[in-house]
Order: structure tokens, then sequence, then C-alpha cells
């Protein structure tokens, strides 16, 4: 206890590394920040967290993503110690955070709501927690103006929260989080209140603010596209449990399981029997599309059944029969969804399988071949196709 | 039948909501004109006038059929003579300054009691409050009058309090409680604490709770996030509530009449005196008009600090 409240104040800079290089996950000799060690909490009769277990390590930026009331806002209450685990551990720096008090935690939140104090100003908000710490005067004030440069709101130090607009409120929420320099950042759906476009910029400034300070982000977010621009590490959570914890690459493209691939991003998921499995990839017969092909499945063996993840944009949409046999399928376009830069096809397979098939818009919609009504064929590579076993 | 109404409607509705919402802005405006002004003017004019054995008990009385002449008659017969005697005896201004003292001491009480309550209840499980809420509101149902004469009772010498004291061996011999300052507080705090925790109430039920979090994530302990937000955010309660029974208090008078003792009399019981033991009427309006510029000046000062803190803000 005492040590991890020392640690906190002792600032840790550590130099901007590539992201490319970083994978602290990967090593086993590795030391993780955060532990979350087989934690249970309930709420009632209803278990918000069921036997969780999850390391995030120094310098991460991970997100936990799930649906509402799936228990990431939980988890992340437990680490900030407004809420005790009913069963098991948070060690922060290998040191049990239980019986530690919020105040006494070396971490800092960033509240969905913001929370800022109304009765006090931009500067008064900053400074509360400097404050509380018992730093010299000067001091304060240098940090003040440091973090005030940081989020850009150089000038209006001495405004109510009242007279800021949605987009300047969460920075100064985001800047008082971040002004005592804590172990975790924690973040409770920073963005959700921000419209799509300042979203997006905050997002890319909320990284390069990890990157330039050094410090370890948990973030909750419900927003997928949110958590894959921004992660290290995406923890996807249903019903209080981990369902997978990946890097956002690795979530799209290996789902390990049929909730997964369909929560983030779009998915057809093609039921269907292992016909023969082999290292070049597992031959599938399915209902919806006859005979295909898809990647390499661990632990299917023949005769299994399995599911077939395909991700729209991997699927062609072709107005002429092609030769192959195999991971082909003809079919009527029912409806088309313009995006703007990706239009996406829902064709009726001739087996009743609608199946949904995303194209770059390349060139202009005027110009566009496919149609309501069009009879067209489904294509797609055997790599493309994940097996799932569950 | 239906369509036309629809599309008449919008077509008319520009004037003829007009008319009435300026009707309904117009109505506190007369209200005020009629209940508050005109009887200031009368009350004023009445301050400035000089005791008569007449019907009604002073002079001048204006006459109108006397026309201009009347009129300047009834002018130059008006003066400031009551003012000065409020200034110079020095038991009006030992009124004044008691009245003063004890509204500041009953506020001081009602906040230390009120508040803890206030926060008690909006602190409450949500099913609990409107019980607790109609607690606080309870004694109205009952006549203002009634309850100060039960207090009477409590607190008479062989009262309920006295025989409660006798029977806990608290006390050997019944002390007083009836004429003294203690029944006054007693009575001005029992009769005024819905008015303050009322104000506070609100303001701490809609304070956001995550505010506390905040602090204490920031490292501020329970106690201390109550001295740096709760009582800041809920300091506009305060103010509504200490407002709401400092103004009504410094003019009090059944209380301190029936609850307190004859020496210390409080400015309510000396206007009373001076209209109805003296029928002087022209002196207890001056005493009226003298206390109601006392009561303007903490709102004003209240006023100008709330603006004074918003031109800060912006």
């Amino acid at each position: 206890m005492a040590s991890a409240q020392a640690d906190s104040r002792s600032p840790t800079i550590v130099r901007p590394r590539a992201r490319r290089d970083y994978a602290p996950w990967a090593d086993p000799a590795a030391r993780p920040l955060v532990r979350f060690e087989n934690i249970s909490k309930r709420f009632g009769g209803v278990t918000a967290i069921d036997r969780l277990s999850l390391d995030i390590y120094q310098g991460e930026f991970f997100a936990l993503l799930g649906p509402s009331g799936c228990g990431k806002s939980t988890l992340l209450r437990l680490l900030a110690g407004f809420e005790a685990p009913e069963e098991g551990r948070v060690l922060l720096d290998g040191v049990d955070l239980a019986g530690v008090p919020p105040h006494r935690r070396p971490v800092n939140m960033m509240f969905q709501s913001y929370a800022l104090f109304p009765h006090l100003t931009v500067e008064g908000n900053i400074a509360f927690g400097l404050k509380q710490d018992g730093l010299p005067k000067q001091e304060i004030a240098a940090r003040i103006a440091d973090m005030l440069a940081l989020v850009k709101l150089e000038g209006l130090g001495a405004r109510k929260p009242d007279q800021l607009s949605g987009g300047q409120r969460q920075r100064v929420a985001l800047a008082r989080a971040l002004v005592k320099r804590p172990r975790v950042l924690l973040l409770d759906e920073p963005l959700a209140a921000l419209d799509k476009k300042l979203r997006g910029e905050t997002q890319f400034e909320l990284m390069h603010l990890k990157q330039e300070l050094g410090l370890t982000f948990v973030i909750v977010t419900h927003d997928q596209e949110e958590a894959m621009t921004v992660a290290d590490r995406i923890g996807v959570m249903n019903h209080g449990r981990v369902m997978q914890v990946a890097t956002p690459p690795e979530l799209y493209e290996q789902p390990n399981s049929r909730w997964v691939a369909e929560f983030v991003g779009d998915v057809n998921l093609i039921e269907g029997r292992v016909v023969d499995v082999a290292e070049t990839g597992t031959v599938i017969e399915s209902a919806a599309v006859g005979r295909l092909r898809a990647s390499a499945a661990k632990g299917a063996k023949p005769g299994d059944t399995v599911w077939v993840a395909l991700r729209p944009e991997k699927v062609r949409v072709l107005r002429v029969k092609p030769a192959a046999t195999e991971n082909c399928a003809g079919g009527v376009v029912r409806d088309i969804a313009y995006l703007g830069d990706l239009s996406v096809y829902n064709v009726a397979l001739d087996s009743g399988f609608v199946m949904h098939a995303a194209a770059a818009n390349l060139t202009r919609l005027i110009e566009r071949s496919i149609s309501w009504e069009d009879r067209v064929w489904l294509t797609w590579d055997a790599s493309a196709g994940i097996v799932l076993t569950r | 039948m239906t369509d036309e109404v629809i599309v008449a409607a919008p077509a008319g509705g520009g004037r003829a909501t007009t008319w009435p919402r300026r009707l309904v802005v117009l109505v506190p405006y007369l209200w005020l004109a009629a209940f508050f002004l005109l009887p200031f003017v009368i009350v004023f004019k009445l301050s400035l006038s000089e005791t008569a054995i007449a019907q009604p008990p002073y002079v001048p009385v204006l006459d109108l059929a006397e026309g201009f002449e009347g009129l300047k008659a009834f002018f130059s017969a008006l003066s400031p003579r009551n003012y000065a005697l409020i200034a110079s005896d020095w038991i009006y201004l030992a009124s004044y300054l008691r009245s003063l003292e004890v509204a500041t001491i009953a506020t001081a009480l009602l906040l230390l009691i009120g508040f803890p309550l206030a926060y008690g209840m909006a602190r409450a499980p949500r099913r609990l409050q409107p019980f607790l809420f109609m607690a606080v509101v309870l004694p109205f149902w009952t006549a203002f009058l009634i309850r100060i004469y039960a207090w009477i009772n409590i607190l008479q010498r062989d009262g309920l309090l006295n025989q409660a004291l006798l029977a806990l061996g608290i006390v050997d011999t019944p002390p007083a409680w009836l004429a003294t300052d203690t029944a006054v507080y007693i009575g001005l705090v029992y009769s005024y604490l819905p008015f303050m925790v009322l104000p506070i109430y609100a303001t701490l039920e809609k304070m956001d709770e995550t505010l506390l979090e905040a602090a204490a994530d920031l490292g501020c302990p329970p106690w201390k996030a109550f001295w740096l937000v709760t009582l800041p955010v809920s300091l506009k309660g305060v103010i509504a509530g200490a407002l709401l029974c400092f103004i009504p208090m410094v003019g009090e008078f059944v209380i301190p009449d029936l609850l307190g003792g004859s020496e210390n009399v409080m400015i309510g019981q000396t206007l009373w005196t001076e209209f109805f033991g003296n029928k002087d009427w022209p002196a207890a309006s001056a005493i009226a008009v003298v206390l109601l510029c006392l009561l303007v000046m903490p709102i004003m000062i209240y006023q100008h600090m709330q603006s004074r803190a918003i031109e800060r803000g912006s």
C-alpha cells in the first residue's frame, strides 16, 4: 500500500516508443502494472463481474469494450476503489489494493459525466487534486499552466464549467485527471458526450497524450471503432466476463467465438460441418453456400459442427459467374446500403441465406453497375474465412 | 372540422398567444403594485404625518375637493419628524439591534440544525424521501398560533418539559423557561425550521454524487470533501434558507410576545405598542419603513454579490 502510494508521486517518464514494437503481454517475464485476479462482484442478486482475471501493462492503452451492462464500468470502479470485489484481488504493481480507499489510490479517473466541480473555475478544478497533496503554490501554478497548454485551454482558466462548451469541459476533466500524473488513468466513456467529428479528433489526441506522457490508460467504451483506434489491446466483455483480449487487428481477424465476431464489426456466420482438415485449410460443407474452404482451424476435426466467419469487405460481388466451384455462391441483390465510402450489398443466396458484402465505392455512384434485384455471384479467398468452434 | 382547427391555429397563433402571454407577465406586477407598492406608499405617507385626536388619528388627510391649494397644504404638512424621533430615542435603536441580534442567532441555530437534517434527507433512500419531506412540512397542518400556545404549555413552570426533567432527575427545582430568551429561540427555531431545511434539501438533492467520487479520486478524504464540495455546491440553498428565515424573524412579533420576557423587546413589539398602545400611527409607520429598509439591505448585498460573481466568471 505504502509503496504504491510513494511510487505514484515520482514522475515516470518513458520514452515514446514505436507502437509496433510494444508488446509486453507477449513477454512471459514482464510484470503487469495492474492485475485483476479472479474478481467477482455482485449487486444484489445480479453478477456484475464473474471470476474475471486480466493483466494490464505499464505504458499500455487498454480498452474495455462491451455492450452496456457487461460490467466494464464496474471493473474500472473496482480499480479506482469506488467498489470492492467480493472475491479476488486487484493488484497495482504487485500490491494488493484491498482496503485502500479511493483517495489513497495512485490512479485517477475521468468520469463519463466529467463531474467537474461547478463552484470552481477551470484552474480550481485542475488544482483540486494537487492541493490535496499539499504541493507548493508555485508548483501548482506551473503544473496548471502546463496542463492548460497540453489540452489547449489557455486563457480559459478563470471560467466556470457552465461557461464552457461540451468539448472544453471534456478537456478540463481530462486535465484534472492527468495533472496528478497517475500510475493509471481511467477513462469511463470519456468521449460519449461529444459529436462524431470531435470524438474522432479527440481519440487521436488521447493516443498522442498517452505516448507523450508515458502513462498507462484504461478506457471503457461501448464504441468499437473508438476502442480499435486508441487501444494497444482490447478486452471484450460480456456478462461480467472477458470474452477475448487481443490487439485490434487480432480481434477483428481472429475472433475466438461467434459472440466476439458478431460484436466487433459486421460478419457473415455460415454454419457447416467439417469435411476435411489440412495444413492448407479446412473444408466445410454448409447448407448456405455449399462446399467452402476456410483458414486452418485449431481443434476442429471432421464431423464437427463449426461456423465460418466471413467479413463483408472480404467478399467480392461479381456480375458474371466465376470459374471457381468453392467459396462461390449466386444470389439476388435485395438491399444496398450506401455509406459514402462503402456500399453494403445484402444478397439473398439461392439457398435462402442472406449474405452481406461490402465494396469500396471506387467509382462514382452514377456509374455503379450493380443494382437492386440484379443477379450476382459472391466469391472470397479461402484465407478470408475464419473457422469458429464456439 | 378538425382540419380547419389545425390549419387555423398556427395562422392566428402569433397574435393569439402574445396577449395571454403578456397578461401572464403583467399579473405579478399588478399584484405587487396593488398589494405592496400601494400599501407602502400609504404607510410612507403616514410616517410623515402627525398624530391627532381625530378619526383617522393623524393629520394631514388628503382632500382632493379643495383643489390645488389643498394639495399644497397637504404636502407642506408632511415632515420627517417621526424619523427624527426614532433616531433620537434610544429605545427604538435598542429594539432594532435586539431584533437583528435575535434573528442572527436564530438563523445560526437554524443552520446548525437544518443543514444536517436536510443532508440526512437528501442521503436517505429515494423511497423514504417523500415521507421525510412530509414530516418536515407536517407542522403547517396546524395553525401557527396554536403551535406557539402549545409551546407555552410545554415551557411553563409545571409544563411538560419541566415534568420530564424532574422525572428524569436532571434538575431538582424546575427552572423557568417561559419569558426567557431560550424560549424565544426555541419558538423561532421550531417555527422556521422548514424554511431552512427545504431550500437546502432542494440543492443537496440535486447534487451530482459523482462529484464526491471525483473529490475522493483526486485524493480528498470524505470529511474534507464535505467542506470543499458539498457545502459550496449547496451554498445557494443555504443562502436562500438563511434569508427566508432571517427576514421574517427580524420583524417577528408573536413568538417574542408570547414566549419572551417583557424587557429587551424586539422591534415588532415596539411597533405594536406604538400602534395599539400609544395609538401613534405615524410613529409606528416610520418604524415599519425603517425596518423595511433594514431588511432590503441583506437582499441587496446578496444580489450584488451574485452579479459580481457572474461578472467575474465571464
